[in-house]
């Protein structure tokens, strides 16, 4: 089905990503009138966070254009197959702002139906092309799995994403994922990213295990602790590197956003109902089992965040889900050239001004990519990124100057909290003393601590970029994403001192944001490429 | 670890040919600094394909070097070669057309009669070395002396070994200009000190036109970029490198133009390394999706199954070329105690020991291995050589 806003050929405002600020960068910007094209490798919207059941097997509040309708009875899960409103309420159990997500995406779907939105569902960008001399952009795109799972009436009748879109504003909404230090043990199965737990559940209702030690820092260990026990799951217990007095510190933030404090209660009360342990200042470091996880040692940690001698204790389990906070996917920031820096949790992220610019014109960042802060905050900034857009095109008004300013409020009140929160819980500054050289850092590559430690100790290496050249930490599958933060901490703790930018965009920085065929590069030369590349020849 | 203040010997780089100078001067007795401004390989050392070749040079004073390297990896530094992945792999010229093949077997026998192993492969043969070969292929040539390091790993150890016996190598310390005395260099100024010595080394790879500028004499070194493509692992399907015969007179071209020859080969963690092009651009770091195109497009041409495979990463660097196509190896007259070891090319990991032992001899004093006439420094000053520089 050819969009009016497709048929164009230039769209107004590429949106990668359709997660809450991505999702929220499409409707708002489609809102404006401008032709939008949303890129998303999911098959539908709401990315990690709002991640939900097969709306063409559960239903979606709303229908989607051209898709199928909810399948009632045969085939569904019970109790998701009933009534329309029953259905809705299923789909959104276990979500928060479940609201503002379905009204997103009706309309979402409404945009898509109208034209106003191209919406390529199951598409990676792989590469953004440099600007043209008009200042657009094309971004090269490709099927996620290059073949069609199945062959189904409804996959035929989706039209196949086009091989290349072109742009005049890129608005980048890649999201984040699960940050993770390893600990020995970690590659064996049954250790899980807690946020990938999450997404088992949110995603299909399965439940990894049925005995599991749930580790890390941050609040976000405690839905997934409640997500696991209303799943019937044994959870042992919860272990919290940090101590919770660390928010009640940072209380003056967290009151600023007052909506989080009910939902802490609420997981606070599931936790006791199902009498899980919370065990705060300690953490997992040690993973046991011969083919796959037979249990965990917990151990306590010091103030300083060492592990407190001789604390260790062995738990009976059969998976453990470590979350260490998130970390932005800069894939595409670092390949489009944009700044980046250190935020206050360590991790790499996109420099943006307050109207979500990068340094890179017409290329603007929003949600996780430019700090860490949660799916309100990054709704938030999808809808000021689009409004942006929208006056930096021509749309402006008085009317949306005052919409700019009031969400430029409400970004820097939940900034304030990110930042509490980041405060209040930190990794642990001596999490790599808890490592064994027999414990693998990459796993793809198959990098041990032992191998890194070599690496610095017999051939100077100081920094990331170096361990990753002499060991191969980064080299494989996952270009680094898994490892990439443990690397750069690594390196600064081997170096004596702190970890830095150059360490983690070291980790990150690649010039194909996604892998791609070797056909599909080779077909860049024939379709369209000889024009630009005249241009290119005609150098010095 | 603060510099010395005085050495024999100041290598400038801490790239392969710097760590090799290092290594080779140390082990003559000389105590040796290394000043290097980023990271030990962080040039084109970690740009590149860790190529050890003899197949791709025309009889001359460049494939002596080469000749006369792989003894020296072979043999000197053979205790080494796990260290820094030494792979002993072979390499396969092939020619796509019966025209090709022609100009390849005389180029062979020009190479066979410079001392080189190389044996003829007829088309039908082809598939028994590299099954998975596009079978619409002429012939080929086989190479059984090419081989292939690790490059990061090759330099990190050289250097390694170079401390071992007492030199000191000091990265983050970019050279701004040196000590004179007259024409004579007596030493380096870095930002992290001065250092006298007896001896300076010009190991700069592409940036060493720079650090002779800093002197006043004039090493033409220009950066000619090139980039590789990386894909995900895979079954073993590529056992040599199997490179298109054009690669040959790519190499040996002076083209300013993008050129794109094909370059295949497999490495031991399964990822297939894709090659090759050659610009010069000047330093340009902007990635041409379109030279990734068409290196893709031509890797395709020699293995059919790639077109299926996925490309993980590139990576790009810049090779530092001379207009001659040869290096520059030797004391420079016009600046005594100034030496120069630099303009490798697209061969430096693989001349690197060679470079290396030879101005180690030079320094102490005995008889080099090989003439060093045609890599002196001063070659490019003839009125001759300018104009060639400039056409």
């Amino acid at each position: 089905m050819e969009t009016e806003a497709a048929s164009a050929g230039v769209f107004d405002v590429a949106v990668v990503g359709a997660g809450p600020a991505g999702l929220a960068a499409a409707v708002h910007a489609g809102d404006c009138g401008l032709s939008v094209v949303l890129i998303d490798a999911g098959q539908q919207p709401g990315g990690q966070f709002w991640r939900h059941r097969d709306e063409k097997v559960h239903g979606a509040g709303t229908q989607r254009p051209g898709g199928a309708k909810r399948i009632s009875g045969a085939g569904g899960i019970p109790g998701y197959a009933g009534p329309a409103e029953a259905a809705a309420a299923a789909e959104g159990a276990g979500h928060h702002d479940w609201k503002t997500f379905a009204g997103l995406r009706s309309r979402l779907y409404a945009h898509e139906a109208a034209g106003r939105v191209s919406y390529l569902r199951g598409t990676q960008l792989w590469l953004v092309e440099p600007p043209a001399s008009d200042g657009t952009r094309v971004l090269q795109l490709s099927p996620v799995l290059d073949a069609p799972a199945s062959g189904s009436a409804d996959e035929a009748a989706v039209a196949p994403a086009p091989a290349s879109v072109r742009a005049d504003r890129l608005v980048l909404c890649a999201g984040g994922y699960d940050r993770q230090l390893p600990a020995p043990g970690w590659d064996l199965p049954g250790v899980m990213a807690a946020g990938g737990v999450q997404a088992l559940l949110k995603g299909s209702g399965a439940v990894p295990g049925g005995t599991g030690v749930v580790g890390g820092t941050g609040p976000f260990l405690l839905p997934v602790a409640a997500g696991l026990a209303g799943a019937g799951v044994k959870v042992a217990a919860v272990c919290e590197a940090n101590s919770p007095t660390g928010w009640l510190r940072n209380l003056r933030g967290a009151v600023r956003a007052p909506e989080k404090v009910p939902e802490g209660v609420e997981y606070a009360a599931v936790l006791a109902r199902h009498r899980i342990p919370y065990r705060i200042r300690s953490a997992v470091t040690e993973i046991h089992g011969t083919d796959r996880v037979e249990a965990a040692t917990i151990s306590r940690l010091a103030p300083d965040g060492s592990v407190v001698p001789g604390s260790g204790r062995r738990v009976p389990c059969d998976f453990v889900a470590l979350g260490w906070g998130f970390t932005p996917l800069l894939e595409l920031v670092l390949a489009v050239g944009a700044a980046t820096s250190l935020d206050v949790d360590g991790s790499l992220v996109a420099v943006v001004d307050n109207r979500l610019n990068s340094s890179v014109p017409g290329v603007s960042v929003a949600g996780e990519s430019t700090g860490i802060g949660g799916a309100a905050m990054a709704v938030v900034e999808g809808e000021l990124a689009a409004l942006c857009a929208g006056d930096a095109l021509g749309t402006g008004s008085p009317e949306l100057d005052l919409r700019i300013a009031r969400l430029q409020r409400e970004r820097a009140r939940l900034h304030a909290f990110a930042v509490a929160m980041h405060k209040a819980n930190p990794v642990p500054a001596r999490w790599t003393e808890w490592l064994t050289p027999e414990t693998i850092v990459c796993r793809c590559e198959e990098a041990s601590y032992g191998d890194l430690c070599a690496a610095h100790r017999d051939l100077g290496a100081d920094d990331a970029r170096s361990l990753k050249s002499y060991a191969r930490p980064g080299m494989g599958w996952c270009q680094g994403r898994v490892c990439g933060f443990a690397t750069a901490s690594i390196a600064a703790v081997l170096a004596g001192r702190g970890p830095t930018a150059e360490d983690l965009a070291a980790m990150s920085k690649r010039t194909l944001a996604a892998p791609v065929s070797l056909g599909r590069l080779a077909a860049l030369a024939d379709a369209g490429g000889a024009a630009t590349h005249g241009a290119a020849a005609e150098g010095p | 670890m603060s510099l010395p203040r005085f050495v024999d010997v100041v290598v400038i780089g801490g790239g392969a040919v710097g760590a090799a100078c290092a290594y080779f001067a140390a082990r003559s007795g000389l105590s040796v600094a290394v000043v290097e401004r980023g990271a030990v390989a962080s040039g084109t050392s970690s740009a590149c394909e860790g190529n050890i070749l003899v197949s791709d040079k025309e009889a001359g004073p460049e494939l002596a070097l080469a000749q006369y390297s792989q003894i020296l990896w072979r043999g000197d530094l053979a205790e080494f070669g796990h260290l820094w992945e030494f792979e002993a792999k072979g390499g396969l010229v092939v020619s796509a057309r019966p025209g090709t093949q022609g100009n390849l077997a005389r180029l062979a026998e020009r190479q066979r009669a410079a001392g080189i192993a190389v044996e003829m492969v007829a088309a039908d043969a082809l598939p028994d070395l590299e099954p998975e070969l596009n079978p619409n292929m002429a012939g080929g040539a086989y190479y059984s002396q090419d081989a292939q390091v690790q490059p990061m790993l090759a330099a990190a150890h050289l250097l390694r070994l170079a401390r071992e016996l007492g030199a000191t190598v000091h990265t983050q310390t970019t050279v701004t200009g040196f000590l004179l005395r007259g024409d004579a260099v007596t030493g380096v100024v870095t930002s992290g000190g001065t250092v006298s010595a007896a001896a300076v080394v010009n190991a700069a790879g592409t940036w060493g036109g720079a650090v002779a500028q800093l002197a006043g004499v004039n090493v033409p070194v220009l950066p000619r970029k090139g980039y590789v493509m990386v894909t995900e692992p895979l079954p073993v399907k590529v056992r040599h490198k199997v490179y298109a015969a054009e690669y040959v007179d790519n190499v040996a071209s002076s083209d300013a133009r993008l050129q794109t020859s094909p370059v295949v080969e497999g490495t031991r963690g399964g990822t297939i390394l894709i090659g090759s092009s050659r610009e010069r651009v000047g330093f340009d770091k902007a990635v041409d999706p379109l030279v990734l195109a068409a290196m893709a497009g031509k890797a395709i041409g020699l293995f059919p199954f790639l077109a299926g495979a996925k490309a993980l990463r590139s990576y790009f660097g810049f090779r530092p070329y001379c207009p001659d196509h040869l290096p520059v190896i030797g004391p420079d007259p016009r600046a005594p105690g100034l030496w120069h070891a630099c303009g490798h090319e697209g061969a430096g990991i693989g001349l690197s020991v060679g470079t290396g032992a030879l101005i180690a001899a030079a320094l102490t004093g005995a008889d080099p291995a090989l003439d060093l006439a045609p890599f002196a420094p001063e070659r490019f000053d003839t009125p001759a050589a300018q104009e060639a520089a400039h056409a």
